[in-house]
């Protein structure tokens, strides 16, 4: 139990932090905010998913990664694929008619149907079955990310190279998706997603299930990173982003244990991505390329890099002055965030999460005080009258 | 004999960079449980030496034996696992852990990905440490961050980081540059109290510090062996007075 409380809640700020955020997503905001906004939390919480990766990824490893997207795209798709698979089958069911029959070919998705595909690719058929896209939704993008990771880290290829080519591989997996568009749904994804299991997703009730669904991925996600972090593989990951040589002359194998938290935290953001189609109901290459994958470097730099739960902050802040933002200001919302990378990681290197650390403390005392303070005031006004 | 005469045995060791040899042809062997410093003027080729024994450079032609083992063309860590450990030049220790810390990544046990994610911190460990950190005059700074070390205290970090793996040759370069005339003679102290039954090569500037130290001495002059033998030899050879030690 106390190894439990050590290594999973990380002690008592830990564990404060926690219940903070939990009573936040899981109380707080369903009471505060209407359907349509607390779908919108589901949908920016499904990307810190992503942030959270991040952080173990690039905060404590030091692998930038500008092409997580494509991890994130995977696992959508993967839950995309199933969803869209069973919509189709319950058209053909329900409307079981010569007119459906004259129209499309049954049981296939409708996107194949305009493609003149009229059989299902062998590839589509693993989506048939629940428990086989939950397996392939994290083996996909973690052989992916092994196969990234060792062709570049066993020839130590780091740094500016590695981001770059991980952008790279997020824009080709974009232009794959838009131009095999019997296969993929091109431009237009995979969309008009309806029953998860024959359970209708698109009720108000069934979103405000998937949130809460969304809500315990995330917390789960912060549960495993702290246990992770807390291994000695975590302070290896500090130990390869500092002295990477050092790393190697005490006797391990750097591309290894750097694949290793790459295929972790690959296998993390397909999770959020899946978490993302059962909010929204579609899935889009759009959401899939560089800039978003850029937008959650941000979120992740904005939230502290070495800050699991920052990185949820930073993800809901970020992204809601986004949505704020490019309404009101839709020419100047791309410099001001921007500008906002740039101070956060000139000013607050450790983002939010560190000046908390910074700052909070020091004003927590000052609280403390005066409220130690107040008590013996408080029987000298009862005297006067 | 079934135990080789020699613990490291180099051939003809040449590494060249676009032309330039900055090792050419060095043979050297140096004995079990020996300590050899290696001097020279500055460019003689010492430092891509050890960079050639641990891995760090691939050497252009020659051959690397320890212990009947040839380490020519394996990767870095297969190297450390074969027992042999580098020192660095200027301390490099893992900055945001504590001392504890580093003195625990630098332990065999969980060496691979899968392994330091299951690797438990057993009794057997935490007494290695501590036995360690008593060594190299630590142990009352375990839980400091290893940043807030002195630069001295760095250097023993680092050098304990090394013995936690048990290693049988040990690779220091410079152990004592940058520390006081206190700190230097409990580096040798030191250095002499773990070099026991292990091989040792050194490099070294201070002749002081050699003096007291060293079992042999090999003097380097651009990327050869000039002249190899005991320190009151060394001294005398006019060849080293004219290239290093009359400088």
């Amino acid at each position: 139990m106390n190894s439990f409380y050590r290594s999973f809640l990380g002690g008592r700020s830990g564990t404060v932090g926690l219940v903070v955020l939990s009573l936040l997503l899981l109380v707080v905001l369903p009471l505060s905010i209407d359907a349509f906004r607390l779908n919108m939390m589901g949908k920016y919480l499904s990307l810190a998913f992503v942030a959270i990766a991040l952080v173990m990824c690039w905060g404590y490893g030091g692998i930038m990664s500008l092409g997580q997207g494509l991890f994130w795209g995977l696992g959508g798709y993967c839950m995309a694929a199933f969803l869209k698979l069973e919509a189709a089958a319950n058209i053909a069911k329900e409307a079981g008619t010569d007119q459906i029959q004259a129209l499309t070919t049954v049981g296939i998705p409708d996107f194949m149907d305009w493609n003149q595909i009229t059989e299902l690719p062998w590839f589509w058929y693993p989506f048939k079955s629940f428990p086989l896209t939950l397996a392939l939704m994290i083996v996909i993008p973690t052989v992916i990310a092994y196969i990234v990771g060792v062709a570049m880290f066993k020839r130590r290829v780091g740094g500016v190279y590695f981001a770059i080519i991980t952008q790279a591989l997020c824009w080709a997996m974009e232009i794959l998706f838009v131009t095999r568009q019997g296969w993929t749904g091109g431009i237009n994804g995979i969309t008009d997603l309806r029953t998860l299991l024959g359970w209708d997703i698109r009720t108000p009730d069934a979103q405000m299930t998937i949130y809460f669904l969304t809500c315990i991925g995330i917390i789960g996600c912060i549960l495993f990173g702290r246990w992770l972090l807390n291994t000695k593989f975590g302070r290896l990951l500090l130990a390869v982003r500092d002295m990477e040589d050092r790393v190697r002359f005490s006797g391990y194998d750097v591309a290894n244990i750097k694949t290793m938290v790459f295929c972790i935290a690959a296998a993390m953001s397909s999770i959020g991505g899946a978490f993302f189609v059962l909010n929204v109901g579609f899935m889009s290459p759009k959401l899939v390329t560089i800039e978003p994958s850029i937008y959650m470097v941000i979120f992740c730099a904005v939230g502290g890099r070495m800050s699991l739960i920052g990185a949820v902050y930073g993800t809901l802040i970020v992204s809601f002055g986004r949505t704020f933002f490019s309404e009101e200001f839709p020419a100047l919302w791309y410099f001001l965030m921007g500008s906002v990378f740039i101070l956060v990681t000139m000013v607050f290197p450790e983002g939010l999460a560190g000046a908390v650390n910074r700052f909070g403390p020091p004003l927590w005392n000052k609280i403390a005080r005066l409220w130690r303070k107040k008590p013996p005031a408080a029987p000298a006004e009862e005297v006067k009258p | 004999m079934i135990y080789p005469h020699f613990a490291l045995e180099l051939e003809e060791l040449t590494v060249s960079f676009d032309g330039f040899k900055a090792v050419n042809g060095v043979t050297l062997y140096v004995a079990k449980d020996e300590l050899r410093v290696i001097i020279g003027p500055n460019g003689a080729g010492k430092t891509t030496l050890l960079d050639l024994i641990c891995g760090r450079t691939k050497p252009t032609d020659g051959k690397i034996t320890f212990m009947d083992k040839v380490l020519t063309r394996l990767p870095e860590q297969e190297i450390v696992r074969a027992g042999v450990v580098r020192k660095f030049q200027t301390p490099s220790i893992y900055p945001k852990i504590s001392v504890f810390e580093n003195l625990e990544l630098s332990h065999p046990k969980g060496r691979t990905a899968i392994g330091a994610i299951f690797f438990r911190r057993t009794p057997d460990v935490v007494e290695r440490i501590h036995m360690v950190a008593e060594q190299i005059f630590l142990k009352d700074l375990l839980n400091k961050e290893a940043e807030q070390l002195s630069h001295g205290q760095k250097q023993w970090l680092e050098i304990g980081m090394l013995l936690m793996a048990d290693p049988q040759l040990l690779l220091l370069d410079e152990p004592v540059a940058g520390m006081s005339v206190r700190e230097r003679e409990q580096t040798a102290e030191l250095l002499r109290s773990i070099c026991k039954g292990r091989s040792a090569v050194v490099i070294e500037h201070d002749m002081k510090f050699v003096r007291r130290i060293a079992d042999k001495v090999t003097v380097m002059h651009q990327g050869k062996v000039l002249a190899e033998g005991h320190m009151d030899d060394i001294e005398k050879d006019p060849r080293v007075v004219e290239v290093y030690l009359g400088h």
